[in-house]
């Protein structure tokens, strides 16, 4: 009755020894980039390429390219379409410099999600 | 029925214009005045050079490098390149008129007999293989760069001069153009977004310089340690900036490409081995 079944027992070491990697490897990664340095870290959002955050004192870009984000929640009461403005710039505006985030696999979805939180705080 | 004639001329008027594509240089009176119209204050002639037309600063320190070059030691070197004889005692001189003298704003040329677009490079190497010497790679700065940096300097001041004519040559001139426009890559880039449609706007903490006079000053010293940059290496480093695998220097895309955008530069005076960041 109380015995477990040795496929089971195997089991739960399989599951343990791989919780004991994925500890491993965590510790061994850098933590999870923020929004914010997603947005400003040039191999990923490298958004201050274009845009300047007249709202974070840690944006330092001598940009004019496009509009500058600020007071985003003011503009965009919708999150879901600066969401879509990240996720693909080109639907709004066919000819636009700002590349498309999600639809090119630039950044991921939860990525995005991430920077899309930062800039809505600007 | 002379009103009938006159319709009907006119209406075959409308279809010729209907069916002509922008000659060459509609295009590049288009995109010089596009730069014109942005920036009315900034002289024709210093669009040669490029961003540091927008920025006094980065142009004086630009003329004090200029004074003495960091890097006349390797110019020297071209020289040497260019005066050495060939094994059959012909030289690089005997293979241009005017001994190689304000040759270099015709290139790149388009060749009838091959259907190609020849570059001051190729034509370089084309006198090395006439003369029984084995080619340079165009990659290769250190002997094709080398000998471009010097053998540029002979066409110092001359206008660029880049002729289209016929069918082919126009053909050629159109892929290049397309190139220019088409975004490619994860970035979904141009050369057209940043070089033609945001001229003079700062990208991150570069102003961007106008596509009119870009190639007219090759090759250039980049960077801290003056790494010596052909225009099709420059083409390649934008390439790379905005991710996209480089495509063959010397290839033909490039050269194609390099004949539509030495062609926006037709009437800039040429200047060899410039200094750029
Ligand atoms: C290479 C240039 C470029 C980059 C990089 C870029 N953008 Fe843009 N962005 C633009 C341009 C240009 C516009 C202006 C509208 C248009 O052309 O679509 C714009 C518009 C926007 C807008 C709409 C602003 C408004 O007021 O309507 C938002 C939001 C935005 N970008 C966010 C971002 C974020 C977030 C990033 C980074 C993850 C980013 N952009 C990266 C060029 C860029
Ligand atoms: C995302 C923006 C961007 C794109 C796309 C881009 N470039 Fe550039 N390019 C730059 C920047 C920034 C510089 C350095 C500042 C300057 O000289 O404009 C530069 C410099 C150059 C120069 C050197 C100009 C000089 O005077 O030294 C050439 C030539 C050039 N680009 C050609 C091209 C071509 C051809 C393409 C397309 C294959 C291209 N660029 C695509 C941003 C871009």
């Amino acid at each position: 009755m109380n015995q477990i079944s040795p496929t089971l027992r195997a089991a739960g070491a399989c599951v343990i020894l791989i919780a004991g990697f994925l500890q491993v490897a965590r510790a061994d990664e850098p933590k999870a980039p923020t929004g914010q340095e997603l947005a400003f870290d040039n191999r990923k959002g490298n958004c201050l390429a274009c845009h300047s955050m007249p709202g974070d004192a840690k944006a330092v870009t001598s940009t004019n390219i496009a509009p500058p984000l600020l007071d985003m929640k003011g503009r965009f009461p919708e999150r879901a379409k600066l969401y879509a403005q990240v996720w693909d710039a080109t639907k709004a505006n066919a000819d636009t410099l700002m590349p498309p985030f999600g639809k090119h696999r630039i950044l991921s979805d939860d990525e995005i999600n991430k920077v899309v939180d930062y800039i809505y705080g600007l | 029925m002379k009103k009938l004639i006159w319709l009907i001329s006119c209406l075959g008027c409308l279809g010729a214009v209907a069916n002509v594509q922008a000659s060459p240089e509609d295009d590049r009176r288009s995109v010089v005045q596009g730069v014109q119209k942005k920036f009315p204050d900034i002289k024709f002639e210093d669009y040669v050079h490029g961003a540091l037309a927008f920025s006094p600063d980065a142009k004086a320190q630009y003329d004090a490098v200029m004074t003495f070059p960091p890097y006349d030691a390797e110019i020297e070197k071209g020289a040497k390149l260019w005066e050495t004889s060939f094994k059959n005692g012909k030289r690089y001189a005997d293979c241009f008129p005017r001994s190689g003298k304000n040759v270099a704003g015709n290139y790149p040329m388009f060749d009838e007999k091959t259907k190609k677009v020849v570059t001051f490079e190729m034509a370089l190497n084309q006198c090395r293989t006439a003369n029984g010497e084995a080619p340079y790679k165009h990659s290769d700065m250190n002997t094709m760069g080398l000998l471009t940096a010097y053998a540029r300097t002979l066409s110092d001041g001359m206008r660029m001069n880049i002729k289209v004519e016929g069918k082919d040559a126009l053909a050629a001139y159109e892929s290049g153009k397309r190139f220019f426009h088409q975004r490619r890559g994860q970035l979904n880039f141009s050369c057209a977004g940043c070089h033609i449609s945001n001229v003079g706007n700062v990208l991150r903490t570069e102003y961007l310089s106008m596509a009119p006079g870009q190639a007219t000053h090759w090759p250039a010293f980049r960077g801290g340690d003056y790494s010596l940059f052909t225009l099709q290496r420059r083409y390649a480093a934008c390439n790379q900036m905005v991710r996209l695998v480089p495509l063959e220097i010397g290839g033909e895309e490039y050269n194609n490409l390099e004949y539509y955008h030495s062609y926006l530069s037709n009437g800039l005076p040429l200047q060899a081995s410039v200094f750029r960041k």
